[in-house]
């Protein structure tokens, strides 16, 4: 093999950048696999079910923002008999209130960084906030 | 049928995934198995490749110069084109590397009646090569979020920036519509270009036309199909992949898998393929050797080692041959001992 000198190291750093993840991961402490937790009210019903909570929220959340924004379409959702208003404050919030313990595990887990809370607060935030007018 | 072919194959590894992770137990197989099989023969044939080619000897310096070489002191040395020290060299390299200068060159010969010939610079290659590969960089690097555990913040920023035109719920990526574009525009030029369509390959369309199927699956993964794609799920499988620990928590949408599948098709076709510019263009002679050819004698590293021989080692080496040929000898041989 000719050229040895810069070969060999290049190479090593081939391999070095493709298992980057393993020794990476080797390094540093793994979290657990996040569990989101249930209502703190025991409420057992959502508007879908877990599993398309789970894989398909945010296309709902998307879609409630743009009905109640931009199309002005606040007509509530009925599912199962129980009337939900749509809007994540309103809605989801109401059950599930702690977003701390709720939303952020899954989200930080996989470096989502949903712009929800650019404008919402969680209703911790805003037991705090006093009303201005 | 070249383009059909590539197209053919394609569709069948794809319906060989979807229907394939639809089997109970099969899920391990798509999901755990051939990608660590993939990437072994990815980083096997990645090194035999780059072996195999540092093996071979470059007997005659082979730089393409482009530019005046160095000279007398008054003739203006151009530096990029022609290196002349290893730094120029590494600068040459460095911009091949990141802007593709070889694909800037790129001209456009044709035929006019009369007959006449003309060339024009065409920068359409170059353009395309960027904007394809630049978006594949950026994809592969995003996709490190489900590798890595924690996700280092320098990772939030790329997909920060990608993201940033925050439209739709999962965000729009920028270099999503970017690498299937590159895919489209790459793939047409090969179909529209009447030079290139000519000397085109079925291993030239094949890999334009699996690349483009990765990105189209997760796209549709990312975007359509979401039933199943639960992104916590799917990490806990990607995270145990890299730390040896693979479990499938949950079931897993068969986009997943297809997609999933064809990334390691692509990772275990790499090595045998074209693909593999990703190692070659470090490695070619014509671009990685200095232009000092009227300064330094390159050496043919196959040369035998030739040592001075001199007259008088030739006859020290010869005598006793010569003397009974008859050949005169500056120097006699010495007297017969017995015969005295």
């Amino acid at each position: 093999m000719y050229n040895k000198a810069t070969i060999v190291p290049g190479l090593i750093i081939f391999v070095l950048l493709v298992t980057f993840p393993l020794w990476f991961n080797a390094f540093s402490t793994a979290s657990t696999v996040p569990k989101p937790e249930l209502p703190p009210g025991g409420e057992k019903e959502c508007v879908a079910s877990a599993e398309e909570m789970r894989s398909s929220h945010m296309v709902l959340l998307n879609e409630w923002r743009d009905d109640v924004l931009r199309n002005g379409d606040r007509v509530a959702v009925t599912v199962a008999g129980k009337e939900y208003r749509k809007g994540l404050q309103m809605a989801c919030m109401a059950c599930h209130s702690n977003k701390e313990k709720f939303c952020d595990p899954c989200h930080e887990y996989t470096a989502v960084d949903p712009y929800c809370w650019d404008c919402h607060l969680t209703p911790t935030l805003a037991a705090t906030k006093k009303e201005t007018h | 049928m070249k383009y059909a072919f590539s197209f053919l194959a394609v569709i069948a590894m794809v319906l060989i995934a979807w229907l394939g992770s639809q089997i109970p137990g099969m899920p391990y197989l798509f999901g755990v198995a051939l990608p660590y099989l993939a990437l072994l023969i990815f980083l096997g044939g990645f090194i035999y490749r780059v072996v195999q080619w540092a093996k071979s000897p470059v007997p005659f310096p082979i730089q393409t110069t482009c530019g005046q070489g160095k000279s007398l002191d008054f003739i203006k040395h151009n530096r990029l084109e022609a290196p002349n020290t290893t730094a120029e060299v590494v600068a040459r390299m460095f911009l091949e590397v990141v802007t593709f200068r070889s694909l800037f060159r790129n001209t456009k010969s044709e035929i006019y009646s009369g007959p006449h010939i003309t060339y024009e610079s065409s920068k359409w290659l170059w353009l395309f090569a960027l904007i394809f590969h630049y978006s594949f960089l950026a994809v592969v690097v995003r996709h490190l979020r489900l590798f890595l555990d924690p996700v280092p913040v320098w990772l939030t920023w790329l997909e920060f920036l990608d993201g940033i035109f925050q439209v739709g719920a999962p965000g729009w990526y920028i270099t999503d519509v970017t690498l299937i574009l590159g895919c489209v525009l790459l793939f047409s030029r090969r179909l529209v270009n009447r030079h290139t369509r000519v000397i085109s390959l079925m291993t030239d369309y094949f890999p334009l036309v699996l690349i483009f199927a990765i990105a189209f699956s997760g796209v549709l993964m990312r975007y359509l199909f979401r039933s199943d794609i639960d992104i916590v799920n799917i990490k806990q499988l990607t995270v145990g992949l890299v730390t040896f620990s693979p479990t499938i928590g949950a079931e897993i949408g068969a986009i997943f898998y297809i997609h999933l599948f064809l990334v390691c098709v692509l990772l275990a076709y790499f090595p045998f393929s074209k693909l593999m510019h990703l190692g070659g263009v470090f490695l070619s002679p014509t671009r990685n050797l200095r232009n000092n050819s009227r300064a330094v004698r390159h050496i043919n590293p196959w040369n035998p080692p030739i040592t001075p021989h001199s007259y008088a080692g030739y006859e020290d080496e010869f005598r006793t041959f010569m003397v009974d040929a008859g050949i005169p000898v500056e120097k006699e041989l010495a007297p017969d001992k017995d015969a005295a």
